[in-house]
């Protein structure tokens, strides 16, 4: 049967829901580890029944789930994050140095051809691989260790490494992003790395085209073409067309240019997605209209999209990993809340629903095209 | 035979709906009682204590025989009570935990 499956993190456990290729009816499990923050949970393109979760509490810390059935059990797994050598310290909020301290797993991402090799992207920012299924974690350190680590600081949120794209033509081309400290790219499967911030303007740091320092929210790409990246910055909407090499703002008529998630559509490379949210300190959408925008142009022409979306009184959020996409013969596009909300259109955006309405705050959303 | 009380979150963790009873060879003090609880449960690794330092997780305390004993040296023995069994080593989620996580993730 040919359809898809939504994975869902929230503030309280995980739910898995799965729709044939209509995406009509949406059968709902879980939660799944109820009670848990439940930051990230993805699925392995090797195998779409391996599946991986973060999930960690603020008593009892991190832990790795595992399921091998989609989801239907899972088994926890490794959770020694330990740190390569001696860490060091970054900037804390007020430009002091401050020790790195593991805190959680905020994204994990499995391997495009190896069921067992995973990344996990860390809090405080660092990257971990597993090559066993999760058992055991090594730090690739040479990210951590490049030189600027000393300069990263935490956005409000903690010193998150969130965003993690594996070059599908490139095994050795990885790149990563980190809040605040911006994106970087390695060309040799992460033993060393670069940071790729040229064209970012952050006016709130003191150098504002500093070579790191940008509070990146998310980048996404689309599989087709490796070189080019989309970024949605703390404030502005970038892309690249030369690997990061450099950036330029894409923003355009956009309402608001602040925002979380950004997306790809799964044929159509040009065609991107964002949420615009009102500001860094009014995290809702602007007017209480939530509105997704789409751009058939790579960017700068946005055109809103509201059939079947709240247009009044609505005031949640979307955080930077909960959009998706699925490769559907008509590409969906899904979404989720910090009101338990996800929404999904089955026609690219032109229409939405609500596939749940009452979920735990939404951290995550990804999305496994099943076939 | 010693009885552990383990907070929900780890009970259902663990996959154990009630309190536990371990083995504990030797001396009773909370490292060997936390060295055979993850022995036998090893999900529980790195949930209660560091798994380098072996230090107290913040929001996780220790009770036992009405008496606070997050505090004490991890190798300080463990009431009479406790290493007879007649009493369970309670390990108990602080009031306060657990709401930074969520508080971080919705800002930038």
């Amino acid at each position: 049967m040919s359809g898809a499956r939504v994975l869902v993190g929230t503030r309280k456990g995980a739910f898995i829901l799965t729709a044939d290729a209509k995406r009509e009816k949406w059968d709902v499990s879980g939660p799944h580890f109820g009670g848990w923050e439940i930051y990230h949970l993805k699925g392995s393109p090797v195998d779409p029944n391996r599946l991986y979760a973060s999930q960690s509490s603020g008593w009892a810390g991190q832990v790795i789930q595992r399921s091998h059935d989609a989801g239907k059990t899972w088994e926890p797994v490794g959770n020694k994050f330990v740190y390569d050598g001696i860490p060091g310290t970054h900037q804390w909020y007020d430009g002091t140095p401050h020790p790195w301290e593991f805190k959680r797993v905020w994204h994990l991402e499995p391997s495009l051809t190896d069921l067992d090799t995973v990344y996990a992207g860390v809090e405080d920012a660092a990257l971990f691989r597993s090559a066993d299924g999760g058992k055991n974690w090594a730090e690739l350190s040479g990210l951590r260790k490049h030189g600027s680590g000393p300069r990263w600081q935490p956005g409000a949120g903690g010193m998150c490494l969130h965003t993690i794209i594996l070059d599908p033509e490139d095994p050795k081309r990885i790149y990563i992003a980190i809040s605040a400290a911006g994106a970087f790219r390695s060309d040799d499967a992460g033993e060393t790395w670069k940071p790729i911030n040229k064209g970012l303007y952050s006016q709130i740091i003191p150098e504002p085209r500093a070579e790191v320092g940008h509070c990146v929210h998310h980048v996404a790409m689309h599989k087709s073409r490796p070189g080019v990246l989309f970024m949605q910055k703390h404030w502005d909407v970038m892309r690249t067309d030369d690997s990061g090499e450099n950036w330029r703002e894409v923003s355009g008529n956009l309402p608001t240019d602040f925002g979380f998630a950004i997306d790809v559509h799964a044929h159509e490379p040009e065609t991107i997605y964002v949420v615009p949210i009102k500001s860094d300190s009014e995290h809702y959408p602007p007017e209480g209209k939530l509105r997704v925008y789409r751009s058939r142009t790579g960017g700068d022409e946005w055109e809103p999209l509201t059939k079947g979306l709240p247009q009044s009184d609505c005031y949640v959020n979307v955080l930077r990993d909960a959009m998706a996409v699925d490769s559907l013969d008509s590409c969906g596009v899904y979404f989720g809340t910090t009101g338990g909300q996800v929404y999904a259109s089955a026609d690219a955006g032109d229409s939405w629903a609500p596939i749940v309405r009452d979920l735990p705050a939404v951290l995550s959303v990804e999305v496994q095209t099943l076939s | 035979m010693i009885r552990v009380v383990l907070p929900a979150h780890l009970r259902t963790l663990a996959k154990i709906s009630s309190e536990v009873k371990i083995d504990v060879p030797g001396l009773v003090t909370q490292r060997t009682v936390l060295d055979a609880l993850e022995a036998v449960y090893p999900m529980l690794r790195g949930t209660i204590r560091d798994q380098v330092t072996f230090e107290r997780r913040p929001f996780v305390r220790f009770f036992a025989c009405e008496q606070d004993l997050s505090h004490d040296p991890m190798d300080a023995l463990l009431p009479e009570a406790v290493a007879s069994g007649a009493e369970p080593f309670l390990i108990v989620g602080a009031i306060a935990g657990g709401a930074g996580g969520f508080a971080c993730r919705t800002m930038a």
